[in-house]
């Protein structure tokens, strides 16, 4: 207990026990969770293989090798086989992971800014702006998210950079109208008319008490964006529209080692496959336990 | 007393959540003989909820009897089973429940609702059910039951609906009702009318009723005998009139005299509770009242007293002696209360012919469908250092006018004048700064704070907004206010949740002092909380006043807490002010038939005061979309004639001085004997 005045009233004296930060409960949840704990430990190993990996286990990833194609896995000095141009598996999963996870990551958590802005300022000021503003976001998402990617990135030869604006561009659309209700229901609270009467202005609002009193959704939203983003990557690769070789990511490799199903190369595509499964799997549990640390902070009295 | 319909004997009942176990009642025994009443009464917390529901086998989840027995007509209700109390709930014992609007079924018609307890447990066809329905209708007082079988419940008004829970609970002609709080969701007239329905059902049909409630006047008007609830045990229990007369329970004498009813004659000080009932999570040692009794002592901290005595059974080592009867006449008279700012104070803030009008219609492009008059025309000053007390029913716009005055809405015509100054023409920048000068105190500081915050952050957000001072003269600024609210300074690190109503309005005044303003508007600031915390508030605020000489308006529906904090009220109705005086001269001299019949109507925690002049208001309030012509008041005014429809009466002073009425026929000595 801290320092208590002679002026406290009687019988609240108790009131003066801190408690734990808002974050420290969350994780206390969150870490009750076994799915989300395994989810999170995938995410790490994962994060680790892509990295760590090369360095530990450095391969040519650039020069192609025909003579050492389609080796099967348990090969001398390849654990998982080759490819169909001879680079070595597990380094092209560590170099393909690294593409799409940054890719990923970077287009999901840029989308969830956006989308959380364009949503709590739409929410907050109502009337006609909401108006205006949620039309747009109408009118974008009735546009076939697909259909855009696929007709952007033809016309463009996309990079990395360029793969997470148009990811990003197409992304952003649900944060921000799942903010913008909760802005909604948010604006009208009175802790919001309070710092209003007290002479505080619609930036205040937004950003000190709309965002963070929202930041529960927001977050188990970035992860599921994250796990989304991830798999247009997959996607678009698929269709052959991503990144040029030799540069690749594990939607990429899927498209490669397709070819091959036939000739029994599985090596080609269950890695991969298992990859892209298990990175998305743990950003939706990753996801789900957040969603049930936040509502539980807020139950709990 | 013959073979008791209802007995529950030494009732343990705990609730299990993740973290922790609270023992909700802790040993509760009680009877009930066929066609009594008795009225279980207790602060929240205390069990008197959890009584009704252990009875009925309806805990919470999580919730379970742990030991005693309940009997009812001869039948052990523990014993039997789930199975058992299905047969029972609705058939034999109907409850009605807080809540009517939560307690009916929304996408079914009021008519099946109230066949659907027959269809269960009685063996009759569709028709005959729905006809017993109907006349079960009728018999609650519902106008036109036909048309209203077809109904559902949003097209009903709250006291309407209240109705219809009740015909629920009795078309299986129970002998037993259980009613947990049921009017507390209602307005005092709508309250009374319900209660005097409730009664009259009772000695019809005989049944026995346990009515659970916080408040002390409904229970005193309305039961044979109490039982005083405190922290999950039976403090005192005892015939309604003998208990009112002579408490013996050291908590029931604090908490009777804690009422603000108790306090208006003269005095300057309400008797306060201090502290907190304690936590049911921890295990209790000795008397649960001891921590806060003034006469405790240590047997009280460490053996716990037993419920003794037959007819008037108290559990309390140091009752109060006998002799000592009457708690009114305990009232400490003190210095005079401080004398009314009335002719002498400046005016502070002046209202004139102020409107609101919110407009019926859902976004920018959907089409108005005419508007809703919340305050039509309204004239009044406060002045200099008074308090000033807005009172009136729900939806009468005492909460509009005071989100006019804090600046939270805009008036559609009509000013708000502050020393000199009117707000609506002021510019922007001078209104930003301006308003440090208004701050609004609202009922509920749990939903007025923002949950992520901590009380340090919130209480200095006022201070980061107006740029005053650096963060370390912020801190020093906010915990003076701590010290002046009576909360301790290491409040700052908690969160607004873990702290008690009391002490969440305590933190809520805080912030509204923190700018140092010179009028706060205290929106029902007490009404969410017990009898003993509100008290701490309420003296808290005249304490406030008259240190940093304070100008209030305060608006709140209870009668009572105005008449002891207000210097001056204004009395409103569906928009108007109807009067507006002196407080003592308002209530003892009612000009206005509504005021009159407002104070005929509250429930008095006094059983002896029941007198046959009241004369209780009837009808419900119209709708503010098409109100009356003329005289708002006149649909349901006694005294209502043809020039009421015709003309908006004029505010005049027929007994001179500041005294105002806005009526035809004001309540003066001649039309008062008319109308009697």
């Amino acid at each position: 207990m801290s320092v208590i005045s002679p002026a406290v009233a009687p019988g609240h004296e108790e009131a003066a026990q801190a408690t734990p930060s808002l974050a420290r409960r969350t994780v206390q949840v969150f870490t009750r969770n076994k799915l989300a704990l395994a989810g999170v430990v995938v995410l790490a190993l994962l994060l680790l293989f892509c990295y760590v990996g090369p360095l530990v286990h450095p391969t040519d990833q650039v020069h192609t090798d025909l003579s050492q194609a389609n080796l099967a896995p348990g090969s001398a000095g390849h654990l998982l086989g080759t490819t169909d141009l001879g680079y070595d598996l597990v380094g092209r999963l560590m170099v393909a992971g690294q593409s799409s996870l940054e890719v990923g990551l970077a287009a999901g958590v840029l989308a969830t800014v956006f989308g959380t802005v364009w949503g709590a300022v739409s929410g907050y000021f109502g009337g006609w702006v909401d108006a205006a503003m949620m039309r747009v976001t109408d009118a974008a998402l009735a546009i076939p998210a697909m259909f855009l990617l696929v007709v952007v990135s033809a016309i463009i030869t996309p990079s990395k950079t360029v793969l997470i604006l148009i990811i990003a561009a197409v992304a952003w659309l649900s944060p921000a109208r799942l903010v913008r209700g909760e802005a909604l229901s948010l604006r009208d609270r009175e802790y919001v008319q309070a710092m209003r009467m007290m002479g505080g202005g619609g930036a205040r609002a937004v950003f000190r008490h709309i965002v963070p009193n929202a930041i529960g959704t927001v977050i188990v939203n970035a992860t599921f964006q994250v796990a989304d983003a991830i798999l247009y990557v997959s996607y678009l690769a698929f269709l052959g529209l991503s990144i040029p070789p030799p540069a690749t990511d594990w939607g990429s490799m899927l498209s490669s080692g397709i070819t091959y199903t036939q000739n029994g190369y599985w090596w080609l595509i269950f890695p991969a496959g298992i990859a892209i499964v298990l990175v998305v799997g743990a950003f939706n549990f990753i996801g789900d336990g957040l969603r049930d640390a936040f509502e539980v902070r807020l139950q709990k009295k | 007393m013959s073979e008791p319909l209802l007995s529950v004997d030494d009732l343990h009942v705990e609730i299990a959540s993740r973290e922790r176990t609270v023992h909700a009642l802790a040993g509760v025994s009680l009877d009930l003989a066929p066609g009594e009443a008795l009225g279980v009464v207790g602060e929240s917390g205390s069990g008197k909820t959890m009584t009704a529901l252990g009875v009925l086998g309806l805990l919470p989840s999580g919730g379970s009897i742990t030991r005693g027995s309940v009997r009812f007509d001869g039948e052990d209700l523990v014993a039997g089973g789930e199975k058992r109390l299905q047969d029972v709930r609705g058939n034999t014992i109907g409850v009605v429940f807080q809540d009517p609007l939560t307690s009916l079924n929304p996408t079914m018609t009021i008519g099946a609702q109230v066949a659907e307890p027959l269809l269960l447990h009685r063996d009759i066809s569709k028709k005959e059910a729905f006809a017993r329905a109907q006349e079960m209708l009728g018999l609650v007082g519902m106008p036109q039951p036909a048309e209203r079988m077809r109904n559902y419940p949003h097209q009903l008004s709250g006291g309407m609906r209240q109705r219809v829970a009740i015909a629920m609970a009795l078309v299986c002609e129970p002998k037993l009702l259980i009613a947990d709080e049921p009017t507390t969701a209602l307005d005092v007239t709508t309250q009374h009318q319900i209660l005097e329905l409730v009664d009259d059902l009772r000695s019809r049909l005989g049944m026995a009723m346990i009515l659970v409630t916080h408040d002390l006047g409904v229970i005193a008007n309305r039961v044979d005998r109490v039982a005083v609830m405190y922290a999950g045990k039976i403090a005192e229990r005892a015939g309604v009139r003998s208990l009112f007369r002579a408490p013996r329970h050291r908590y029931t004498e604090a908490l009777f005299s804690a009422l603000p009813e108790k306090a208006v004659v003269g005095a300057t000080e309400l008797r306060t509770i201090p502290g907190l009932p304690p936590n049911l999570a921890l295990p209790q040692h000795g008397c649960r009242f001891a921590a806060r009794c003034a006469f405790a002592t240590d047997a009280c901290r460490e053996t716990e007293p037993e419920l003794l005595g037959d007819d008037h059974a108290f559990a309390c080592f140091h009752p109060v002696p006998p002799q000592q009867a009457d708690p009114l006449a305990d009232v400490v008279p003190g210095e005079e209360r401080h004398a009314p700012a009335l002719a002498s104070g400046t005016p502070l803030l002046e209202i004139a012919g102020l409107r609101k009008d919110f407009p019926l219609s859902g976004g920018p492009f959907a089409r108005s469908r005419g508007t809703v008059s919340a305050v039509g025309g309204v004239n009044l000053t406060v002045r200099k250092g008074e308090t000033f007390g807005v009172v009136g029913e729900s939806g009468c716009g005492k909460t509009t006018i005071g989100r006019m005055v804090a600046g939270l809405e805009d008036p559609t015509s009509g000013s708000i004048t502050f020393e000199g100054q009117d707000l609506a023409t002021m510019s922007r920048s001078r209104r930003r700064a301006h308003r440090r000068r208004i701050q609004l105190m609202f009922q509920d500081s749990t939903a007025a704070m923002d949950p992520r915050m901590r009380v340090g952050a919130i209480l200095r957000e006022p201070l980061v907004i107006q740029g005053v001072g650096d963060r370390a003269e912020q801190e020093r600024i906010v915990a003076e206010l701590l010290d002046a609210v009576g909360l301790p300074r290491g409040a700052v690190d908690r969160c607004p949740h873990e702290f008690s109503g009391g002490q969440r309005q305590r933190l809520g005044l805080a912030r509204a002092l923190t700018l140092s303003p010179e009028l706060i508007v205290a929106d029902e600031p007490v009404s969410a909380l017990d009898v003993s915390v509100q008290a701490q508030i309420l003296n808290l605020m005249r304490d406030l006043q008259r240190d940093r000489g304070l100008t209030y308006l305060f608006i709140s529906h209870d009668l009572a807490v105005i008449r002891y904090l207000a210097d001056t009220v204004g009395v409103m109705y569906l928009g108007k002010l109807v009067e507006c005086g002196p407080a003592d001269e308002v209530y003892e001299h009612p000009l206005h038939p509504y005021t009159r019949g407002l104070l005929d109507t509250v429930n008095v925690p006094d059983p002896e005061r029941l007198d046959d002049t009241r004369k209780p208001l009837g009808g419900e309030t119209p709708s503010a979309a098409a109100p009356p012509s003329g005289c708002r008041f006149r649909t349901r005014c006694p005294l209502a004639q043809d020039i009421c429809a015709r003309a908006e009466p004029a505010v005049t002073t027929p007994l001179g001085g500041t005294h105002q009425v806005a009526c035809h026929f004001p309540l003066v000595e001649g039309t008062r004997a008319a109308a009697a």
